[in-house]
């Protein structure tokens, strides 16, 4: 099972999803954040999503659930660089991920994050 | 189609008098088309039909009736892509019979041949008809594709700032356009706001409403936040009438409020210059 | 027509990278390919939890008007759908998250066809056509 690697930047945790990730994959991310925002005390996290395809209602719940927990370790969390082919089909979906706030890349999101904090 | 194994007889016939034939053929045919194509095109094209038709009734080339429908179908799309009618077209095929007819009327034994080579031409007279309507619907498709392409512009108003206006209906075909050309151009400006502009959609309903919500949420995938503008006062009233939510999405009454609005949330202001 | 299997978490990406290279090949514009493997990866979820497992078919077929599509068809043998109607209401869940999978999926694709009766396993094919 494929491990996506969480690196920590200041006070930011950078995710970076790179290929086709199976369910459990996404369910040991989502534990593995909960347990670095509790070791390191991280303010904001950062999910990019750029190479990913395919985002379902799965990795779409997972992506919002990511967004509560992070919430509740006073940590705010921004989903970057969705493809335009993933946000029409979500859409499509009916899913609207509230709850995470979103940018169009990486330095975009750090920008939300240092100026809302 | 089983074109019968005895219609050689007919077929010999036809040969022997293949110019006189495809003339009188050529004759009623330009009769129908009111001098459409030349005489001296038209006269080959029929020629070569006449010739695959004269190999499909000596039944010796199982190829020879494939060929006849594949060059039958060819004079049908051009002639659609020409803007022949209907009836132009297919007099094309039709009046062979009587050219035909004419030929055999005094040849009795010649009688049952023709009758099967009858029912031959009505079914390619068909199949050629089949042929045009499917290309006129073509053209037609991809006429509305290029309409709708061509009225769906996003400008850009500002750094940061673009303005999609919306004009005619917005159904659901016109919205998935949108939704992509308004999310690429996101990508490619780096926009952080997006104004959607429908002063020019006629109705506005539950529909609509929906449409203009999911492009919104699209939008906001992305990052960017959208400010629908072009609010008319008729179109206010049915929003609330109909129990239309916009919710936390920012309304204005015209483009320009909005791009004030825009410009206010990226941080920026306007002033005048003072007298020089 | 190759059948896949659908015993594993493994096994729905590997119907995502089919279904995948059949849209492309179809010539499926990027965003209905997006959409069909996003269906794809929702049934396929299905049919290994809620269906205890299954398999998919995945095949390029053409229409009468000449275009090409794809189409899908995903089984499984598990306790089925008692209340179809109910189950493709927007918003139904089975306590397990069954709720947004088929109605979401069908809003994706062209076609949607599910048979389904409780204890008698499940069968969802669906089409999308290339424009």
């Amino acid at each position: 099972m494929e491990r996506v690697p969480i690196l920590k930047i200041g006070p930011t945790l950078f995710v970076s999803i790179q290929i086709d990730l199976q369910d459990e994959s996404v369910v040991r991310l989502q534990e593995d954040l909960a347990d670095e925002l509790a070791r390191t005390g991280a303010k904001g996290v950062i999910i990019d999503i750029t190479a990913v395809e395919i985002v379902d209602s799965f990795i779409g719940r997972m992506l919002t659930m990511i967004g509560s927990i992070s919430r509740l370790f006073d940590a705010e969390t921004v989903l970057v660089g969705m493809r335009p082919a993933v946000a029409i089909t979500l859409t499509e979906l009916g899913l609207s991920l509230r709850g995470v706030r979103t940018a169009l890349n990486a330095e975009k999101g750090l920008a939300l994050l240092t100026g809302s904090s | 189609m089983d074109v019968g194994s005895s219609q050689g007889q007919l077929a010999a016939y036809m040969r022997d008098h293949q110019e006189k034939v495809v003339g009188r053929w050529s004759e009623l045919v330009t009769a129908g088309i009111r001098g459409r194509s030349s005489p001296a095109e038209l006269r080959r094209e029929l020629d070569d039909i006449y010739s695959l038709m004269v190999r499909v009734l000596s039944d010796v080339d199982e190829h020879a009736l494939g060929e006849l429908r594949a060059a039958l179908a060819e004079l049908s799309r051009t002639r659609a892509r020409n803007g022949f009618t209907p009836r132009e077209t297919a007099i094309a095929v039709f009046s062979l019979k009587e050219a035909v007819y004419e030929l055999v009327a005094d040849v009795a034994e010649l009688a049952p041949e023709y009758f099967a080579f009858s029912r031959l031409i009505d079914d390619l007279g068909l199949h050629t008809f089949e042929t045009y309507a499917a290309a006129r619907e073509r053209i037609i498709t991809d006429q509305a594709t290029s309409m709708l392409e061509l009225s769906t512009p996003v400008v850009r108003l500002w750094d940061g700032i673009i303005a999609v206006p919306l004009v005619g209906t917005l159904d659901s075909a016109r919205t998935q356009l949108v939704m992509e050309r308004l999310l690429e151009t996101l990508v490619a400006t780096g926009a952080e706001h997006a104004v959607l502009d429908i002063t020019g959609v006629a109705t506005v309903d539950t529909e609509v409403a929906q449409h203009l919500l999911k492009t919104v949420n699209a939008a906001r995938l992305l990052g960017a936040e959208c400010i629908v503008s072009g609010i008319r006062p008729q179109v206010a009233q049915t929003i609330v009438a109909l129990g239309i939510e916009f919710g936390d999405i920012a309304t204005k009454a015209t483009l320009a409020d909005a791009l004030a609005h825009a410009l206010k949330r990226s941080g920026l202001t306007v002033t005048k210059i003072g007298p020089a | 027509m190759p059948e896949l299997p659908i015993q594993s978490g493994d096994d729905v990406v590997r119907v995502r990278q089919q279904v995948r290279v059949l849209a492309a090949e179809s010539g499926l514009s990027l965003v209905d390919q997006t959409k069909l493997v996003t269906a794809a990866s929702e049934l396929a979820r299905n049919a290994l939890v809620h269906g205890g497992g299954g398999l998919a078919r995945v095949e390029v077929v053409r229409s009468d008007s000449g275009k090409n599509g794809v189409r899908i068809d995903f089984v499984d043998e598990g306790p089925g759908i008692p209340d179809i109607d109910l189950a493709l209401t927007d918003g139904w869940t089975s306590g397990g998250g069954l709720g947004l999978g088929l109605s979401g999926a069908r809003r994706l694709v062209d076609e949607f066809e599910l048979t389904s009766k409780a204890g008698g396993g499940t069968s969802v094919v669906v089409t999308k056509w290339s424009r």
